[in-house]
């Protein structure tokens, strides 16, 4: 193959993995290391690189819109990135110790829970406002503009918040991927934030998570500037454009189809990590 | 100077944002233009890792690499960027939370600043 065909197949996938990640909030990174693998033969420690920087485009490209919103949450970002960033350097250490097909499988098992996840229904529970002394403490507190006015909240489970934040993390640099739908799991369901806080807030933390193991993944080479400038660019321009449609359009149809996309790809990682084939 | 709200400090960070991304993108597609120079060349065989050399691994050695004009290290160079955008968004709101005098945050903060500035530089020797 030659290297323009390489570079342009790479970026058309790529283009596909943003739109449908932004469009279906799943994020490209769970899309593209399997395609890189499964469908380029591309070694999984470049696949992971790739993925890792278009993680940290897409989060920092896509936080204007969102902060438009008004919705994030700079401390409770900011206190959870703690966790976030010690656990991302552990993954980006485990990297090198795990074999590759292990990391397939817990790849294809995330890639089974993210399809799972996509499928939860938007809790409409009211944002918890019990008091919590450990919140207030830490000002893990703010108000939600529902549609009755500015709703206050705070934060409840605090250590257990911050430990799955910890595990997010982790599986985020052993993987190369944004695990927003982990980093979601903590805010919303352990530590009862609203849905919208949650998801917004999640976006703003993937991308300082991610330049957490890129250090460490940039100096063992997991950083291939040929197989990560098409991906990178690729996955950047296809999820700005899923952003911009993603108003327009009925999501539910194509979001069922996407999950099924990542449950065959989940499948696959995990069977050819069994078969020691990654 | 006045305190800035936080909504303030969460527009200015992502104004910042969006500058580091775009300057990154511009560079890793300049790179990417030059590299394909030879459109016709075969695909080296990326389905075994293999360890590059430090022009493309180390700050330092990328630098080196851009001033010799590879289009692999302009490539790298915009990556670099790409990933400093972060770290740069981190110490933007250690110095917001500074100026709003929240010593909790500015605490909470560096400490993210820290872990990333280690990762970066860890390997650097």
């Amino acid at each position: 193959m030659s290297a323009l065909l390489f570079t342009s197949l790479l970026f058309v996938t790529s283009i596909g993995a943003g739109f449908l990640g932004a469009l279906t909030g799943l994020g490209g990174g769970v899309v593209i290391v399997p395609a890189l693998t499964l469908v380029f033969h591309v070694d999984l420690r470049y696949a992971i690189g790739a993925s890792l920087v278009s993680v940290i485009a897409t989060s920092s490209g896509a936080a204007v819109a969102y902060v438009r919103e008004g919705l994030s949450n700079i401390r409770i970002g900011m206190f959870l990135e703690v966790a976030t960033t010690l656990g991302a350097l552990l993954g980006a250490y485990l990297t090198a110790k795990i074999s590759s097909h292990w990391i397939a499988i817990v790849f294809g098992v995330v890639l089974l829970y993210s399809a799972a996840a996509s499928f939860r229904r938007k809790p409409q529970s009211p944002p918890a406002v019990a008091p919590n002394s450990l919140a207030e403490k830490l000002e893990l507190r703010g108000n939600y503009c529902g549609p009755r006015g500015p709703e206050p909240y705070t934060a409840q489970n605090v250590p257990l918040g911050f430990g799955i934040m910890f595990g997010a993390g982790t599986l985020s640099g052993l993987l190369g991927i944004g695990s927003g739908a982990v980093k979601v799991l903590a805010m919303d369901q352990a530590m009862k934030l609203p849905f919208k806080v949650s998801t917004t807030t999640s976006n703003f933390m993937i991308g300082v998570t991610a330049a957490a193991s890129a250090g460490i993944y940039l100096a063992r080479g997991y950083i291939n500037p040929n197989i990560a400038m098409p991906v990178m660019l690729g996955v950047l321009g296809g999820s700005l454009a899923g952003t911009r449609v993603l108003v327009k359009v009925n999501v539910a149809t194509l979001k069922t189809v996407f999950a099924l996309v990542i449950v065959v790809l989940g499948c696959e990682m995990i069977y050819n990590g069994i078969a020691g084939r990654i | 100077m006045p305190k800035p709200t936080d909504h303030e400090l969460d527009l200015s960070v992502a104004a910042m944002l969006r500058f580091g991304v775009t300057l990154a993108a511009l560079v890793v597609f300049a790179g990417g233009v030059l590299s394909l120079r030879h459109p016709w060349t075969p695909v080296p065989d990326y389905s075994h890792f293999q360890l590059a050399g430090p022009s493309l691994r180390t700050v330092a050695g990328v630098l080196h690499g851009v001033a010799e004009g590879s289009p692999a290290s302009i490539m790298q160079l915009g990556l670099l960027l790409l990933i400093a955008t972060p770290v740069a968004r981190v110490a933007f709101c250690v110095v917001g939370f500074a100026r709003q005098r929240d010593r909790l945050y500015v605490l909470v903060s560096a400490s993210v600043l820290l872990v990333l500035l280690y990762s970066l530089i860890r390997d650097a020797r």
